[in-house]
């Protein structure tokens, strides 16, 4: 169940629309570059390196790090919590691309700069919220 | 040095839930500044303000050129509005760059807002929720997660500026008390007669992590107008003009709120050294500083960007006293957005040609010559720095 029961959602276009909905499958999807494989976010259809047009979406690890964070603590409407953690996660595979999100299953208090993280989707009407929760959860001994 | 100058500044009542319509708000500050250029309505040929109107987020921006031309009964050669640009500055670069073109000889830039009585409890607050519907734009990666609100926005800066430089509030809380001290000596802050302790600032309800309620701005009624001349037709005003000896609106890295490489940094730093780069002054040579403090956390970003302290130092240099009205640099002496209420940035170039012109009384700096003037945070920012002869 979502903690988060309102979220305002994005308005699909075809450039973010893969990155709203793959997480059905369990993928996190960012735009890579056919030549030079740099990751373009937010996805524009350009390579911003070597000026080609030509990409794809690419399913990534999931895996990224902090780099920064901030605990809410004010219910700005009705329907959603007073008190969450957000933070710009850093992808593993390219130190700028940032992910706006929230860090999950973990106390806010747990969360530091730059703690390995792993996404976990939450689904809101046709969407699945790309989310990270500690590396820790995903690790064997706390498999449910 | 540019050939536009500023010549008369006006300012209205400034309040919380004043319910008085905007456009009388505005007649008020647009006939002070008149009255302090010695101007009338009829020298006035050109317009410009930010963002015009728009009915996005209530009160922001209840009036454009047009709702004013209109009701001020003026005769324009030129006139602006934007939304796009260097944010609360980009009406006043027009300006200077419509003066110096000779698109206009003078040119009134306002602000006017109604943002208090627009959003107060019962009605709306200021975050963008996309009102029910689907968000696009940079809102689409942002909204989703509940980053609804800028202070969470900033919040993430300075928590950055915390863990790599060792910020702490009681450090940044210095400039807050120090501004909220200023405000006592401005009759027209809304804080003016209500004092501050740091105690009272340490313990206020924490908003989003490293930020209170005090380190954010107060949303007010109000309106602020300058007046940019032709620099041959400021020397027949009333007042001895101040220049606009510099300014900047550069923006060369990501200008956007979550991919900017550097998050201890923002545009403020593109912006300023833009404007360094078009002068021969420096640094060191600014008396005064009236920069954006929408959030605490952008005072001491914008001190760094300016360069008057290293990259990280910002918040010791504040806590050593350098930005007290009587220190080396006296920073938003008249209490800023967090004391006096958010004018978008016009409140602080208001400021700066008080203190040019020695009309700052109580909180009038000892020696103010030359002043650097910071407008935006996050992606937005515009710089300008201003000297009397």
């Amino acid at each position: 169940m979502s903690e988060f029961p309102a979220r305002p959602l994005p308005a699909l276009t075809e450039d973010t629309a893969p990155f709203w909905t793959a997480g059905e499958r369990g993928e996190l999807l960012i735009q890579q570059c056919d030549h030079c494989r740099y990751y373009i976010h937010p996805p524009t259809g350009f390579c911003p390196q070597c000026e080609s047009r030509e990409t794809h979406f690419q399913p990534v690890s999931g895996r990224g790090f902090v780099e920064t964070f901030t605990v809410n603590h004010k219910q700005w409407m009705p329907g959603l919590p007073e008190r969450y953690v957000l933070a710009l996660v850093r992808i593993a595979e390219q130190d700028d691309v940032r992910l706006a999100t929230n860090i999950v299953g973990c106390d806010p208090d747990a969360v530091t700069f730059d703690m390995p993280v792993r996404v976990r989707f939450e689904q809101a009407e046709d969407l699945w919220i790309p989310l990270f929760a500690p590396e820790e959860v995903f690790a064997p001994e706390n498999a449910a | 040095m540019l050939k536009a100058a500023i010549t008369g500044i006006g300012m209205s009542r400034l309040g919380r839930n004043l319910d008085r319509p905007c456009i009388e708000l505005l007649a008020d500050a647009a006939l002070e500044a008149l009255a302090d250029a010695g101007l009338t309505r009829d020298d006035i040929d050109g317009l410009t303000t930010y963002p015009g109107k728009h009915d996005n987020s209530p009160g922001m921006s209840p009036l454009g050129c047009t709702e004013v031309r209109e009701a001020l009964g003026l005769k324009t050669r030129w006139h602006s509005s934007s939304s796009e640009g260097p944010a609360q500055m980009s009406p006043l670069m027009i300006a200077a760059m419509a003066v110096s073109t000779g698109q206009a000889r003078h040119v009134l830039c306002f602000r006017a807002l109604t943002e208090s009585s627009s959003q107060s409890p019962g009605r709306r607050a200021s975050v963008a929720t996309g009102n029910g519907g689907r968000v696009g734009g940079w809102f689409s990666w942002l909204l989703p997660v509940g980053a609804l609100s800028a202070s969470n926005w900033a919040a993430q800066f300075a928590q950055r500026r915390a863990y790599e430089f060792g910020a702490t509030r009681e450090q940044i809380g210095v400039q807050c008390v120090q501004q909220r001290a200023n405000a006592q000596h401005n009759p027209r802050a809304v804080f003016h007669g209500k004092p501050m302790t740091m105690e009272d600032y340490l313990s206020a309800r924490m908003i989003s992590d490293p930020l209170s309620m005090l380190d954010c701005d107060i949303p007010i009624d109000g309106a602020c107008v300058i007046i940019i001349s032709a620099a041959d037709a400021a020397r027949d005003c009333r007042k001895p003009p101040i220049s606009i000896a510099a300014m900047g609106a550069g923006l060369t890295r990501r200008d956007s709120w979550d991919q900017r490489a550097d998050l201890t940094q923002m545009a403020s730093l593109d912006a300023a050294e833009s404007m360094w780069a078009t002068t021969d002054f420096k640094p060191g040579d600014v008396d005064v500083a009236a920069v954006y403090d929408g959030f605490s956390v952008f005072i001491p970003m914008w001190l760094e960007s300016f360069g008057f302290c290293g990259r990280g130092e910002a918040e010791a240099f504040i806590a050593s006293g350098a930005t007290a009205l009587t220190g080396r640099l006296p920073t938003n002496t008249g209490g800023g957005q967090l004391s006096a209420g958010r004018l978008h940035g016009f409140g602080h170039l208001h400021e700066a040609c008080v203190q040019l012109w020695g009309e700052g009384g109580g909180r009038q700096a000892a020696k103010a010559r030359t002043a650097a003037v910071g407008m935006g945070g996050g992606p937005l920012a515009g710089a300008m720095l201003l000297h009397r002869e």
